[in-house]
């Protein structure tokens, strides 16, 4: 199982290549889309690959602030573009934040598979 | 001279609750500052859960806080990443931060209101930009405009912005509102201070 890491004391982005899944936990406040820039790389190198399917699962990610926010917002929006490519995001819905914010991402694709759980 | 854009609550009540934080920002690197901007805004996240009534075997009460301190604590994060992010740094003004507590009703389980604003300093470009920026986001349906902010921003490759004050509109159902001011008759340094109100 090859699996790509970026992490730092509070967070850390996991990309397991065998399911096509980035695992995202702990709390990620980075400072705006430089700061961002490595996950954002990762997450477009994956989808440059044109898997069948990518999930991203963010069911133990406690905290996001709204660079982070926006980072994933603008990459699920480049995804109308690329329709070869089946996004899924998973939440928690015992995580207040995703209930709230990640119906927004359905708004930029709607042939999003959103799975709060 | 004083302006106010949008919800802004000038005056509180001497006999409420109230918690102030203050800090410079240039005492740090930006890193350990940003980490530190969410460890203070948790800690007002569950603080303010503590005004909640609690009861452990009520799952609704447990969701209540829950909720309560992850609305707060984003909040509260973003007000300070602002803040941070645009004190004029030459004033020497420290950034001011704190929140209040509105109890609407004194029964049990009846809402309570977390005031929480964020004062810095700003060169006085920055405040007319935001100014500008501040009236378009009044004037547009905050749904559209969350939308075509992310647009523009893939577009020109850029950062999109205002989507901190935009999801908190949006998601947690909050009222805005902002102060320009001078510190003092005197000074010819400018204040800004964001207020956002989110009812829980």
């Amino acid at each position: 199982m090859a699996i790509e890491e970026i992490k730092d004391t509070d967070y850390a982005v996991q990309y397991d290549s065998e399911t096509t899944t980035v695992n995202f936990s702990g709390l990620l406040s980075l400072g705006g889309a430089t700061e961002y820039a490595p996950i954002n790389d990762l997450l477009n190198k994956i989808i440059n690959e044109e898997p069948e399917q990518m999930t991203l699962d963010l069911k133990k990610l406690e905290f996001l602030n709204s660079s982070g926010i926006s980072m994933l917002s603008k990459f699920v929006l480049g995804l109308r573009k690329k329709k070869s490519t089946q996004l899924v995001i998973l939440g928690s819905a015992e995580m207040p934040w995703q209930g709230k914010s990640l119906k927004n991402l359905q708004k930029f694709l709607p042939s999003l598979k959103l799975e709060i759980n | 001279m004083q302006k106010i854009f949008g919800d802004y609550l000038e005056e509180f009540d001497p006999e409420l609750d109230s918690l102030e934080m203050s800090f410079a920002p240039t005492t740090r690197s930006i890193r350990k500052r940003w980490s530190n901007n969410r460890l203070s805004a948790q800690f007002v996240g569950e603080y303010f859960s503590t005004f909640l009534p609690t009861n452990d075997d009520d799952q609704e009460s447990d969701r209540r806080i829950q909720e309560s301190k992850s609305a707060v604590s984003y909040v509260a994060n973003e007000l300070l990443e602002n803040a941070m992010k645009f004190s004029d740094r030459d004033s020497k003004f420290k950034v001011k931060f704190g929140v209040y507590f509105l109890e609407h009703d004194p029964e049990q389980n009846a809402e309570i209101t977390a005031v929480i604003y964020a004062t810095n300093s700003t060169t006085s470009e920055n405040a007319e930009k935001f100014r500008i920026f501040l009236a378009e986001l009044l004037a547009a349906d905050p749904e559209e405009f969350y939308v075509r902010q992310v647009e523009k921003s893939l577009e020109d490759d850029s950062n999109a912005s205002g989507l901190g004050f935009l999801t908190m509109i949006n998601d947690y159902s909050a009222k805005l509102g902002w102060k320009f001011d001078t510190i003092n008759k005197e000074s010819t340094v400018l204040t800004v201070t964001s207020m956002v109100q989110v009812t829980i």
